[in-house]
C-alpha cells in the first residue's frame, strides 16, 4: 500500500465525481427528493377519515356527540344515513371508511343504566387504515363517555369516583405528539443513504470496465486495495454529506425531536456509509455493465431497508424466522440507532448492542470488497 | 531501473516467452508461443483480426494467466512477480484507455502518481510527456476532445512517464491517420535508442517495416521471425520473379501446378511466380510459357513486399492445417 498512489486514486475520482453530472445529481440531489418523497408520502397518521352517521334518536345529546367526530381533525362526516340499508350501501360504495350507528333508545338507556351502546361498522378491507379509525373513534367515545359519567353521577347524587373518572390520555412514552413522522423520519434517512450510497458506488469499477480504462489500470502497479479504497473514501465524502443533509432535513424541516449527541450519531452514520458504500463496490466489482449494477444495487438495499429494517414495519411484530432474518438485515442496526438517538437521547453505551452489529458488518463488507478486485482480465 | 539482474539472469533479453498457451474453453487463443526479445529491440507482432495477438501481449503484462508456459518480462516471471513485472513496463490497450473525462494535465499527474514518478522529476516528466505528444498548451484540455493522433500519443507519454525499460503496444496506431502514424513510430524509434524494449502489435503492414524484428502471429502461432528484410528474403520459401506476359489468365493455367512451381498469382499487368529454390530460374519459366504459346516480355528476379510474404505464410499456415 503506498499513500502516493492512493493519493492519485482518491484524486483522480474525486475529479471525475465532480465532473460527472449524473453521478453528482444522484448524489446530490436525489436525497432531497427521496427525503421530501418519503418524508411527506410515507405517514401511518390518517386525518379525515370518512365517515357516515345513522343517528336513530337523533336527540340534543346525540347529536352532541356526532358533532364530537367532527370536531375532532381525525375525522369527517361525509354523509348522515337514514336507514339500516343505508349504511350497507354506504360501506359497499367505499364511501365511508367507518358507519357508527346510535340506537333509537340511547338517551333512554343511557339515563336508566348508566351506559349505552353506539354501534360502529368498519369497512376492514384496509386494515391498517381501519385498525386506526377504529382507535380514533374509540378516543372519541371514551371522551364523550368520561363528560357523561361524569353527568350522571352529578345528577343522581355523590361525586364521581376514581373509578368513572378513567385517564384516556394514551401513555405514549417518547413520540408524544403521536405523530409517526418521527418514527418514520430516522427510518428515511437510513433508507435513502443505501439507496444512494450503494448506487454511488456501484458504478464505479463497471464505469472503468465499460469505458476501456480498467485495463490500462490494471496493468499498472496499483494495488487492489489501493482501488478499493481510492473509490470508497471520495464517495464515503459524498455519503457523508448526503447524509448531513438528510438529518439536518429531518431536525429542521420535519421537525424530528433530536435529543442524543452528535458523535453517537456521527459513529452511526460513518459505519453504516462504509457497509452500503461496500456493498455497492462489491456489485459493481461482480457486474461489468454499469445499468446491471445499478439495479442489483437498487435491489439489495431498497428491499431489505424498505421491509425488514423495521422502518416502517416494527420487527418486533414480525414472526419469529423473519425477527431472526432481520439480525443479518443492515439497515435495521442504524434504524434502530437513529431512532434511539433521535427520540430517546440514547447514548453510545446505550445502543452497544445494534453498534455492534453495525462494526461487525462494516468489516464484512470491506473485507469482502478488498479481496473481491483482481488484476486481471479473465 | 533495475535491469542489473534482468541482464545477469537472462543475458540481456528483455522479454522471454516459454511455451506460452492461452486457452479459452475449446478454443486455443495462443499456442505455444516462444519468444525472446533483446534489450532495446522493436519488435513487431504482425497478424490477421483474433491471430492472438492481444492475449499474448496480455500474458506478457500479467492481465491474463497463461494457461501453461512461462514468462520473463525485465527480468521477473510474469506469474509469480507481477507487482514488479507491472512497475517495469509500460502498456498501452487497443482500446485508448485514458480518462477521457479528465484534461491532458490530470490524465499525467495520475499515471504519475500511479507509478510514483518521484516528486522532483515530476514536472520535468510530464513537460516532455507533453511536447513529445505534440501538446502544448492544450494541458488543461479535456482527453475526450483530441483527435486520434494525440490521443493515442498522449497515452503513450502516460505509459512512459515512470521510465519503463520495456513497452508492450497493442495496436498503438489503429484508426490513426498515417502522419500520425508515422510520428509515432518516430517515437518509438526514440524510445529504442535509450534502450527502451518494445513489442508493438499492428495489422498494417507497412509499419512492420519499422521494426527491428517481426514475430508472425496466426491462429495463436507463431508462423515465422526474423527482419523485414530476413523474412522478404526466405519467406516465400523460394525465389520470387516478375513476368511481363499475355495472356496473363493462360499464363497462370500453365503455370498452376508445374513442377519447380511454387506459387503464381496475378500483379497488376504482371504475373508474380515463386520459383522453388534449386531450381531452373527464369530461362525455364520463359520456356514453359512459351510452349504454352504465351507471349513472355521481361522476367526478372524480385523481392516480394512484407504483405507477399504473410499472405503466404497464412495461407501455408491454413493449408497445412486443413489437410493435418
Amino acid at each position: 500500500m503506498s499513500p502516493r498512489r492512493l493519493f492519485a486514486m482518491v484524486y483522480k475520482e474525486a475529479l471525475q465525481i465532480l465532473r460527472d453530472p449524473r453521478s453528482l445529481a444522484i448524489a446530490l440531489v436525489m436525497p432531497l427528493m427521496q427525503m421530501g418523497l418519503l418524508g411527506y408520502g410515507v405517514s401511518l397518521d390518517i386525518k379525515h377519515v370518512p365517515i357516515c352517521v345513522y343517528d336513530q334518536e337523533n336527540s340534543q345529546l346525540t347529536r352532541a356527540i356526532v358533532s364530537r367526530f367532527d370536531a375532532a381533525d381525525w375525522f369527517s362526516t361525509v354523509r348522515t344515513l337514514h336507514d339500516q340499508a343505508g349504511v350497507r350501501r354506504a360501506i359497499d360504495a367505499g364511501e365511508c371508511i367507518a358507519a357508527v350507528v346510535i340506537p333509537v333508545d340511547f338517551s333512554r338507556t343511557l339515563a336508566a343504566t348508566g351506559g349505552a351502546t353506539i354501534q360502529a361498522v368498519f369497512d376492514a378491507t384496509d386494515v391498517n387504515t381501519s385498525n386506526i379509525a377504529q382507535g380514533y373513534l374509540q378516543g372519541v367515545i371514551a371522551e364523550v363517555n368520561a363528560g357523561i359519567e361524569a353527568r350522571w353521577f352529578a345528577a343522581h347524587g355523590g361525586q364521581p369516583s376514581g373509578i368513572g373518572q378513567i385517564d384516556l390520555q394514551p401513555g405514549t412514552w417518547f413520540n408524544e405528539t403521536l405523530d409517526s413522522r418521527n418514527f418514520i423520519i430516522p427510518g428515511v434517512v437510513a433508507v435513502i443513504l443505501a439507496l444512494i450510497g450503494a448506487q454511488l458506488t456501484s458504478l464505479t469499477i463497471s464505469r472503468e470496465w465499460e469505458r476501456g480504462t480498467m485495463e490500462q489500470l490494471i496493468s499498472t502497479p496499483v494495488t487492489a486495495l489501493e482501488v478499493m479504497l481510492g473509490k470508497l473514501i471520495p464517495y464515503f465524502a459524498v455519503g457523508m454529506i448526503d447524509a448531513a443533509v438528510c438529518l439536518a432535513l429531518a431536525v429542521f424541516w420535519f421537525d424530528v425531536p433530536f435529543r442524543g449527541n452528535l458523535l453517537t450519531l456521527f459513529v452511526a452514520t460513518a459505519l453504516f456509509s462504509l457497509v452500503v458504500l461496500g456493498i455497492g463496490y462489491l456489485i459493481s466489482v461482480r457486474i461489468r455493465s454499469q445499468l446491471a449494477a445499478s439495479q442489483i444495487a437498487l435491489l439489495v438495499t431498497l428491499l431489505p431497508t424498505t421491509l425488514l429494517s423495521g422502518y416502517t414495519f416494527p420487527i418486533d411484530q414480525m414472526p419469529r424466522v423473519i425477527q431472526a432474518i432481520t439480525l443479518v438485515v443492515y439497515p435495521r442496526y442504524y434504524v434502530t440507532i437513529l431512532r434511539g438517538i433521535f427520540l430517546k437521547a440514547s447514548t453510545l453505551l446505550d445502543l452497544w448492542q445494534p453498534l455492534l452489529g453495525m462494526i461487525v458488518f462494516a468489516i464484512l463488507i470491506v473485507w469482502l470488497a478488498s479481496r473481491a478486485f483482481h488484476k486481471r482480465l479473465d | 531501473m533495475n535491469a542489473n539482474p534482468a541482464e545477469s539472469a537472462t543475458g540481456g533479453d528483455a522479454v522471454i516467452a516459454d511455451g506460452l498457451t492461452k486457452r479459452f474453453g475449446t478454443f486455443t487463443a495462443v499456442d505455444r508461443l516462444s519468444m525472446r526479445i533483446a534489450r532495446g529491440e522493436v519488435m513487431g507482432f504482425i497478424g490477421p483480426n483474433g491471430a492472438g495477438k492481444s492475449t499474448s501481449i496480455r500474458m506478457l503484462c500479467g492481465l491474463v494467466e497463461p494457461s501453461e508456459g512461462r514468462a520473463s518480462v525485465a527480468g521477473f516471471d510474469v506469474g509469480s512477480q507481477s507487482q514488479e513485472v507491472r512497475e517495469h513496463i509500460g502498456y498501452m490497450s487497443q482500446k485508448f484507455s485514458l480518462y477521457g473525462d479528465l484534461t491532458v494535465r490530470e490524465n499525467l499527474r495520475f499515471f504519475a502518481g500511479i507509478y510514483r514518478v518521484p516528486a522532483g522529476e515530476l514536472a520535468g516528466r510530464m513537460e516532455y510527456a507533453v511536447s513529445m505528444a505534440g501538446l502544448e498548451g492544450q494541458e488543461n484540455t479535456r482527453v475526450a476532445t483530441l483527435a486520434g493522433g494525440w490521443k493515442q500519443r498522449l497515452a503513450l507519454g502516460c505509459a512512459i512517464l515512470h521510465r519503463p525499460p520495456v513497452l508492450f503496444l497493442d495496436e498503438p496506431t489503429s484508426g490513426v491517420e498515417p502522419e500520425a502514424r508515422r510520428r509515432f513510430w518516430d517515437l518509438i524509434h526514440d524510445l529504442a535508442a535509450n534502450g527502451v524494449t518494445t513489442l508493438v502489435s499492428t495489422h498494417y503492414m507497412d509499419e512492420a517495416e519499422y521494426c527491428n524484428r517481426i514475430a508472425l502471429i496466426d491462429r495463436g502461432k507463431l508462423v515465422a521471425m526474423g527482419s523485414p528484410s530476413e523474412l522478404r528474403q526466405r519467406g516465400l520459401g523460394g525465389a520470387l520473379y516478375e513476368l511481363e506476359c499475355s495472356p496473363l489468365g493462360a499464363a497462370l493455367e500453365a503455370l498452376h501446378g508445374a513442377p519447380g512451381i511454387l506459387e503464381a498469382a496475378i500483379f497488376g499487368d504482371r504475373l508474380h511466380v515463386v520459383v522453388e529454390s534449386g531450381a531452373a530460374g527464369a530461362p525455364a519459366l520463359a520456356e514453359r510459357l512459351r510452349g504454352h504459346g504465351i507471349a513472355v516480355g521481361t522476367i526478372r528476379p524480385t523481392l516480394p513486399t512484407l504483405e507477399d510474404v504473410f499472405v503466404h505464410l497464412v495461407a501455408r499456415g491454413l493449408e497445412t492445417r486443413t489437410i493435418g
